[in-house]
């Protein structure tokens, strides 16, 4: 597997999970696309790991444990929020404004 | 022999400890069981006399030491302080020995008076336990053996003076009558501090004893640094004793009880400025511009309190404008350097002057019932109400007569012989610096003017026809025993406290020079005695004096003409200027009290405190913090995706910043 285009796809995988955080405004959607940008440096571990050495297979497992947790933590809150207000649209949920 | 082996003066701390404990018990009592009349008599009298029998214990223990100097006894370190080191000690030599005796022993006799005179007051308790306190201060002012130590004194008797003033406060002018003796007095003590601050910069020490052993190597006579000391600690006894120009709140303390202007605005507290000046006599021996301001300030305060008293009307007021004039007196001899006779007329103006006011109390007394029992709203203190007492209290009238005689100066009664000590010393030194024959002309002037007043007094209060009223009259009656046999010792000692101190001229050993001479043989030596010639030539001319302000108060005032306070003409002319006190108060409420209110109230309140402390400093604040806040609240808009958007700006700048 070479390094280069697996870095250019993670990079790609990266960039479409900020953009989608970015733009996006369905709170499900925002959270798929931060479990995007996280598998984007799931993929840079491991295309590393062949050069460097089996530190960063390792992490990736790391990774993939937090991102089970954040996921049953983050859909747990959407669900509280969507219960309480009727609506996932995060411009309606602004109740910390300063 | 004493049944347990002391240490030299090993009593002596129970001289102010006892009216110490006196005045904790007596507060804890006011506070606790206010009605408790009975238990707060026996204390309060009681450590008064034990402290005097203290004191007289310490007092023959120095006699018969024979010592020439003072003996320090110290208690603890009380102000370590780098440089200064100073010990809470007590010092007694044969003045300050003087000073206790006359303090307990007077002190204990108006505690008595008060018993009786203050029996009906809800606040007894009270009124002991600041007497109480007040006479521990003035131990501590005389027993001191330092600056600071004398100082706490200093400051505590004006504090207990100011309560016992304002004491009766529900009434607003008792209360600002406290109020000025405690602000004129500061005045005074600011003196004080800066002479205190003055010695311990020159010579390091503020122990007694070091500063009088330097201050003749330290200070060159007459130089700048002494003089202004000598002024300075001479400006804290004008507002402590009363002198020009701080006298102005000895009167109007009057609105105490009687007995607290006995014991403080008479006997004691006032005499603390004649204490220092003979205390501090090595200083003032090198400063003849201190000690010539002392003797002319005297002079001049002896004969213009004089001219006051001889237009009042108020029976305490002219005791206490001759109180001030006595004062004088006793500063024109301290300040000639005659501490002994300055002393001595202090002792003797003690005993009389106490049973004046005692007896003015008697009288007050007397006049409040008789006016209380018919529900009458007159003034038990105006002696145009009064005439005649003599007839409804003889003791008083005739104890107040010995006072009268006493104070006016006719022989052989006490103040005859400290009055002409003091004249007799001003002549002497007017050889020397003729001022002093300004000094000694003025003195005798004011001894013309006593005779006169207080001959008015006697006259218009206990002679002629009684004016109080018809249906009050049936109701005035001599005091209980319990008030008049303070007035009979007092009276004893009025009589016979002359022979305290009879110079060689009568025969006499002059006692108490010998007993003060290793204390005041530093100071200031007057020039040798005149010729007798001389000596019996200014007796005579003081005793005549004295007869003629006598005789002629007799002879020009008809106390049958007098009318009642109501019905009364006003004043007119000079009668008006006296009877206005020269317009003295005026004067100083309109150059310092009015502006200092201006000052207060224009600038200092609304300009500093409304606009700059609340406006600019507060007010201030808050805005500013809630500008800082407006421009943080805007950073949080509440919505995720302008907060993902800085958070990824932010990481790609943190990003950009590592990687370059």
């Amino acid at each position: 597997m070479l390094l280069g285009p697996a870095l250019t796809v993670s990079a790609v995988l990266f960039a479409v999970g900020v953009l989608g955080v970015l733009l996006r405004r369905n709170a499900i959607v925002i959270f798929m696309c931060v479990e995007l940008m996280l598998n984007a440096a799931n993929l840079t571990f491991v295309a590393f790991a062949q050069q460097v050495g089996v530190a960063g297979q390792i992490f990736v497992f790391f990774v993939m444990a937090v991102a089970a947790a954040e996921a049953a933590v983050g859909l747990a809150i959407i669900l509280a929020v969507y219960r309480h207000r009727h609506t996932l649209d995060l411009q309606n949920i602004n109740l910390l404004k300063g | 022999m004493p049944l347990l082996p002391l240490p030299p003066l090993g009593l002596l701390w129970l001289v102010p400890a006892l009216p110490l404990a006196g005045f904790l018990v007596n507060g804890a009592l006011a506070l606790a069981a206010p009605g408790a009349k009975r238990a707060v008599s026996i204390v309060g009298v009681g450590v008064l006399v034990l402290a005097f029998a203290a004191a007289t214990l310490a007092v023959l223990e120095l006699a018969q030491l024979h010592a020439s100097a003072p003996l320090v006894v110290g208690y603890w370190d009380w102000l370590p302080v780098g440089d200064l080191q100073v010990a809470f000690a007590l010092q007694l030599d044969q003045l300050s020995a003087v000073m206790i005796l006359v303090v307990t022993g007077v002190g204990a006799l108006i505690h008595l008076f008060s018993v009786g005179y203050m029996r009906e007051d809800p606040g007894y308790a009270r009124y002991f336990a600041y007497l109480n306190l007040f006479v521990f201060f003035m131990l501590t002012l005389v027993l001191g053996a330092s600056f600071p130590v004398m100082f706490v004194g200093w400051e505590g008797v004006g504090l207990c003076s100011y309560l016992l003033i304002g004491f009766w406060f529900t009434e607003k002018v008792n209360a600002d009558a406290g109020k000025k003796a405690f602000i004129v007095n500061r005045i005074g003590d600011f003196g004080f501090l800066v002479a205190m601050l003055l010695i311990f910069w020159h010579i390091g020490s503020l122990d007694f004893a070091t500063v009088f052993s330097k201050a003749p190597t330290a200070f060159a006579a007459g130089g700048p640094v002494v003089t202004a000391i000598t002024l300075f600690l001479f400006l804290g006894c004008t507002g402590k004793s009363a002198q020009i120009p701080l006298y102005i709140w000895l009167p109007d303390a009057m609105q105490g009880p009687t007995p607290v202007s006995a014991l403080i605005h008479a006997a004691t507290m006032v005499t603390a400025g004649v204490y220092l000046v003979a205390r501090c006599g090595a200083l003032f021996a090198l400063s003849p511009v201190g000690s010539a301001t002392v003797a002319g300030v005297g002079a001049l305060t002896a004969l213009f309190a004089a001219t006051i008293a001889l237009k009042q009307w108020d029976i305490k007021r002219v005791l206490a404008y001759s109180t001030v004039s006595q004062l004088g007196y006793m500063f024109l001899g301290v300040g000639t350097g005659a501490y002994a006779a300055g002393m001595f007329h202090l002792t003797t103006h003690a005993f009389f002057k106490a049973l004046l006011f005692l007896g003015s109390g008697s009288v007050i007394h007397a006049m409040h019932r008789a006016y209380h029992a018919t529900h009458a709203h007159e003034d038990a203190q105006d002696m145009r109400n009064m005439g005649g007492l003599a007839r409804y209290m003889p003791w008083t009238a005739a104890l107040m007569w010995i006072a009268t005689l006493a104070i006016a100066g006719i022989p052989p009664f006490a103040g005859f012989f400290s009055k002409d000590e003091i004249l007799g010393a001003a002549f002497a030194q007017a050889a020397v610096r003729p001022a002093w024959y300004v000094f000694w002309g003025m003195g005798l002037a004011a001894a013309l003017l006593t005779a006169f007043y207080m001959t008015r007094l006697m006259l218009y209060t206990f002679h002629g026809p009684n004016r109080t009223g018809d249906r009050e009259r049936e109701q005035l009656h001599e005091a209980p025993p319990l008030m008049t046999t303070p007035l009979v010792v007092l009276g004893v000692l009025a009589v016979l406290g002359g022979a305290l101190n009879i110079p060689p001229l009568f025969g006499g050993g002059a006692r108490l020079e010998h007993w003060l001479a290793p204390v005041t043989g530093a100071a200031l030596t007057p020039p040798a005695e005149a010729p007798p010639a001389t000596e019996w030539a200014l007796v005579v001319a003081a005793v005549l004096v004295a007869a003629l302000g006598m005789v002629a108060a007799f002879r020009i005032l008809k106390p049958e003409a007098l009318a009642p306070a109501r019905l009364a003409p006003p004043e007119r002319g000079v009668g008006r200027l006296l009877w206005k006190k020269w317009y003295v108060d005026e004067l100083y409420d309109a150059i310092v009290v009015r502006p200092v209110m201006w000052l207060s109230r224009e600038v200092l309140w609304k300009v500093v405190d409304q606009r700059l402390v609340d406006g600019l400093l507060v007010n201030g604040t808050a805005a500013a913090s809630r500008a800082l806040g407006w421009v943080g609240s805007r950073l949080q808009s509440g919505e995720v995706g302008v907060y993902v958007v800085l958070f990824v700006v932010g990481v790609l700048a943190v990003v950009g910043a590592v990687v370059r």
